[in-house]
């Protein structure tokens, strides 16, 4: 597994639930059908009302019009990222529109799970409110080793929460991979 | 070592006497449940992880429940529909209720209960986060995704980390004018939308248990709405009562060691509490009814697993009976049994349903309905600048339909004041 994450940020605020990262109209789509599968690319945080979209000014949607990736490959965001619902489509998504990392103040606990255990993003944590400190667009690098993410754009780095227990389920690619490696799926 | 009813609980399923908050532990399943919008993909992640002609690890402990997009013209909801069906099938489910059958039931948390399958000691996981609905019984209950479904469906176990237990306790009897979802609204106001992530929340004191079940699942349904991973009442007579009515299966009551330890606790007195709404656009904005009365709206909605059950609608009835409603009132049963119910339950009299068509509410067919939006031709759904008063359990921007709407979670007694003033009016003003 590659170490280094780097990508654009794109910057959201407190309590993005999952009806905002895919809107409850859009469950109908198939997660297995690769034609279908890129409309969750499409719809992925379309919930977000613009004015809060892309943080500090807003206005930005994730997913530009016509598009089915992001052009941002790293969430930054406030306390409790991904509550509500516990739609597996929300990290899913997420993926799929490109994203490879998110690093929020918490997490809700079924979106946390989901992350990890179905290998679609990585999950960090800051206790630093970098959803104030980073402004969408800003060219950032997450170490994985050293848990640390640099913001290019500014030239400044930031500390990241170690994963701690589920770092080996991250690091199998989730857990199916996980459990086969160490002998619990018999 | 002391222990409280959610480490009991974990501890039997994981075959050991005593287990640690914080730990992360392996558990066997008893119940795994499963909807029309997470069970075709947990579906496919189980046929693909463990071969096209695997099993189930133990078929008549899955419960497939359709609920979520049933009365729609939707072709991809239909399809998961046909999904759901093709599983269940080859996997000889015994328990898979059929849309457009008469083994639909409705929605999955009232109908889990309803059908016997929510069993005091036991554990249950589900792929809808409201699955935590099924604490009130004594039991372990909590939402996972759908590739955590799929190892449960190959392997009957799951890990889970040992929560903390946050106890909530609300002394003396009930007011006439408060309900659970008062109750619940009250807490979230004071923790907020994150205060139990990751914890058990334990409810306690003399209110809660002289609350009928329905709404003792109320309070535990709506503990995912602070981030909790359950929410649990101990057992009693009227727990029992339930359980024993629908099954004769065995079960195992456990109970909090006096001496257990909590994160924290919170006491309230009931008496002191008032009817309360959560404000747009999150579940935590708590206002007292009364200070936010007047504010108009443009509808009612009276619904889902936490304000459609037959006690919800006895609730309304007192309001409505002999009224009339002022702005477009939906009526949505969570259950078929509940819809039934409302054609020979009585108030004063009169059925539920005779005294809902009275006052001039709509009364649609039980499922999810527009809780969570659903497609564009869900019944109920918010329309454009939509101001709604709703019985439903979340209002995040957008959640039951229109981002620009926005949505006053309150009780059925509230909804129903609101809707007859067609602006938001303490339940008192009607009672």
């Amino acid at each position: 597994m590659e170490n280094i994450i780097q990508g654009k940020a794109y910057v959201l605020g407190r309590n993005i639930d999952t009806d905002q990262i895919i809107p409850a109209e859009h469950l109908v789509y198939s997660l297995s059908d690769p034609e279908e599968v890129r409309l969750y690319g499409k719809y992925a945080l379309s919930g977000v009302p613009i004015e809060q979209a892309g943080l500090p000014e807003g206005g930005i949607p994730f997913v530009e019009e016509g598009n089915f990736t992001s052009a941002y490959t790293i969430i930054i965001a406030g306390p409790n990222f991904g509550c509500g619902s516990s739609r597996e489509h929300a990290p899913f998504a997420l993926k799929v529109a490109g994203a490879r990392a998110i690093i929020a103040e918490s997490y809700a606990r079924i979106f946390y799970r989901n992350c990890v255990d179905g290998g679609f993003v990585i999950p960090y944590e800051s206790s630093q409110q970098l959803s104030k400190m980073i402004l969408t667009g800003d060219e950032l690098l997450i170490d994985m080793d050293a848990s640390t993410v640099t913001n290019l754009t500014q030239n400044t780095t930031h500390p990241l929460k170690p994963l701690g227990d589920v770092v080996n389920i991250v690091q199998a690619g989730g857990i199916f991979e996980y459990a086969r490696k160490n002998n619990l799926m018999a | 070592m002391a222990q409280t009813i959610t480490q009991k609980i974990f501890a039997r399923a994981a075959n050991r006497k005593f287990v640690d908050t914080g730990e992360n532990i392996w558990l066997n399943v008893d119940i795994l449940l499963t909807h029309d919008v997470c069970g075709p993909p947990t579906f496919d992640i189980f046929t693909e992880e463990f071969g096209p002609d695997a099993k189930v690890w133990a078929p008549e402990k899955v419960v497939v429940l359709p609920d979520h997009y049933i009365f729609t013209s939707n072709e991809h909801a239909h399809r998961n529909i046909d999904l759901l069906r093709k599983f269940a099938e080859e996997q000889e489910l015994p328990n898979y209720y059929d849309a457009g059958t008469d083994r639909y039931r409705g929605v999955c948390h009232i109908a889990l209960a309803e059908e016997g399958y929510t069993l005091p000691g036991t554990v249950l996981f589900g792929t809808d986060s409201h699955t935590c609905t099924a604490g009130a019984f004594g039991m372990f209950g909590t939402g996972i995704g759908n590739t955590d479904a799929a190892f449960i469906l190959g392997t009957g176990r799951l890990w889970e980390k040992v929560p903390e237990s946050m106890k909530f306790i609300f002394e003396d009897p009930m007011p006439e004018y408060l309900t659970a979802k008062d109750l619940i609204l009250e807490i979230l106001g004071d923790i907020g939308t994150d205060g139990a992530t990751y914890r058990a929340m334990e409810f306690d004191g003399e209110a809660v248990y002289s609350l009928p079940m329905d709404e003792r699942m109320t309070l535990c349904n709506m503990a995912i709405e602070a981030g909790g991973m359950n929410g649990i009442i101990s057992v009693d007579s009227v727990t029992e009562a339930y359980v024993r009515s629908r099954t004769d299966k065995p079960y195992e009551i456990f109970t909090s060691d006096p001496d257990a330890e909590y994160h924290s606790m919170y006491r309230y007195h009931v008496r002191e509490l008032e009817p309360v709404v959560a404000m747009p656009h999150s579940p935590d904005n708590r206002a007292t009814v009364r200070s936010v009365a007047g504010t108009a709206i443009t509808k009612s909605y009276i619904g889902s697993c936490t304000g459609g059950k037959l006690t919800d609608f006895l609730l309304a009835a007192r309001i409505l009976k002999g009224r009339t409603v002022s702005v477009p009132t939906t009526i949505v049963p969570a259950t078929v049994k509940v819809a039934a119910d409302l054609e020979c339950e009585m108030y004063e009299g009169v059925t539920l349903k005779t005294i809902f068509e009275d006052a001039g509410c709509s009364i649609a067919l039980p499922s999810c309905a527009a809780c969570l939006g659903g497609p564009a031709d869900t019944v109920g759904r918010s329309v454009d600048y939509d101001v709604v008063v709703s019985t439903t359990n979340r209002n995040f921007p957008g959640r039951m339909g229109s981002k620009k709407a926005g949505v006053y979670l309150a009780s059925p007694l509230t909804a129903a004041a609101s809707a007859v003033k067609g602006k938001l009016t303490d339940p008192r003003d009607l009672l």
